[in-house]
């Protein structure tokens, strides 16, 4: 009797520590994520789009419509490989350029960016895995 | 490649130049390449120094207007060289060079003279239409196109490295600065256009050579 409550109390134990650490796990990959892509949006994007996400003029478009981006969460790893040119509303605004292709960026570095963009400038799209940005780009290619 | 080392080379020593004269804050140094011109006056040798200044040229705006350098007599301005496609760092310098804009926006005693080195692509309406997504009106903000001959003519005066370059991204290898020029068209400063702290410098020392000529 003694003896089952042990079990069951050790067992309970090892299941929430499980969780917990499956839990923190993936916060450790989302906060690994968001730091690289931190570093390379600097690299790659923030000429164009601003360190604050804030763009230029009607050149480049700003990354803070938060409702283009929650709506188009599983584009942006098309838009940042292959490019993006046509007309666009950005917060109201009309911009029609061309975003270069950025061919060269690997699936994990443009998850690192999505996740970086994602959950910056007042978006907040959370965690986004590698796996999905690399069904995103097969989709992208049909 | 060779020659983009030696303009750096020039760049860095007349830096570090300038560096060492700007102890003194009421006056800007003058930049660039200097001649003794001895005369002689009253049976005395006097030595003179003549200074490197902007040769005249002529361009047309973003509003296919002839600009020459009697444009740009009676004010300071800016000068720097760029290209509307370029996907490097063109968009930052000019996120720079607006805030020079806003701050003297309206005084007509500074310009910015911008000078596209895409000159088969960037004609004065593709230019109007840059300024104008920028937020550019009215012609205190100049955008030049020219001919290759004559901007990649020009842009050794401003002591500023420009190449047509097929390997990178963009097409054309150019140099960032932000070239301060009198009214006398001496160059008085340079200043790396894709760093905000050096911006900062340029508009105090803007300032400075305003100062110059109040009288
Ligand atoms: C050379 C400038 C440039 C660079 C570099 C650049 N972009 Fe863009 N970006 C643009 C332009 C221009 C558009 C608008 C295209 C259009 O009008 O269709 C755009 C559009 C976008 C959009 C969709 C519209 C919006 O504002 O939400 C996203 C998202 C985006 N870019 C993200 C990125 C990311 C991430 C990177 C870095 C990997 C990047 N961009 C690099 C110029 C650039």
């Amino acid at each position: 009797m003694r003896n089952n409550w042990i079990y069951s109390i050790v067992g309970i134990f090892t299941i929430s520590i499980f969780i917990l650490s499956c839990q923190s796990n993936e916060e450790i990959e989302y906060a690994h994520y968001y730091v690289n892509g931190k570093t390379a949006y600097e690299t790659h994007c923030q000429n164009c789009h601003g360190a604050k996400g804030e763009g230029l003029g009607l050149l480049y478009p700003p990354l803070t419509d938060t409702a283009f981006i929650a709506k188009n969460k599983n584009n942006l790893a098309s838009i940042i490989k292959y490019g993006m040119s046509g007309e666009l509303i950005i917060n109201g605004q009309s911009y029609n350029g061309e975003m270069p292709a950025e061919t060269h960026l690997s699936p994990i570095e443009i998850t690192y960016i999505i996740n970086y963009i994602g959950n910056s400038f007042g978006n907040k799209i959370g965690h986004y895995t590698q796996e999905q940005v690399q069904q995103d780009l097969i989709n992208a290619r049909n | 490649m060779m020659r983009n080392l030696l303009f750096t080379i020039a760049f860095i020593s007349i830096l570090a130049l300038s560096a060492c004269q700007s102890t003194n804050t009421d006056k800007l140094p003058i930049l660039g390449s200097r001649e003794p011109v001895t005369t002689e006056v009253n049976g005395e040798t006097v030595t003179d120094t003549v200074y490197h200044s902007i040769p005249d040229f002529e361009f047309l705006n973003q509003d296919s207007l002839p600009i020459t350098g009697k444009t740009f007599e009676n004010s300071i301005y800016v000068a720097d060289f760029f290209f509307t496609s370029c996907p490097s760092i063109c968009p930052i310098m000019h996120r720079n060079l607006l805030e020079v804009y806003k701050k003297y926006k309206d005084n007509p005693e500074v310009m910015l003279l911008s000078h596209s080195i895409d000159t088969k692509y960037d004609t004065p309406s593709v230019l109007k239409s840059y300024a104008e997504k920028l937020g550019i009106s009215g012609n205190q903000w100049q955008f030049a196109s020219g001919t290759r001959e004559t901007i990649y003519g020009i842009s050794p005066e401003y002591m500023v490295f420009t190449e047509e370059n097929d390997q990178v991204a963009g097409g054309f290898e150019h140099q960032g600065w932000f070239i301060l020029v009198d009214k006398d068209k001496h160059i008085r400063g340079a200043y790396n256009g894709t760093d905000e702290k050096e911006v900062a410098k340029l508009m105090k020392d803007m300032d400075i050579l305003l100062s110059e000529y109040e009288k």
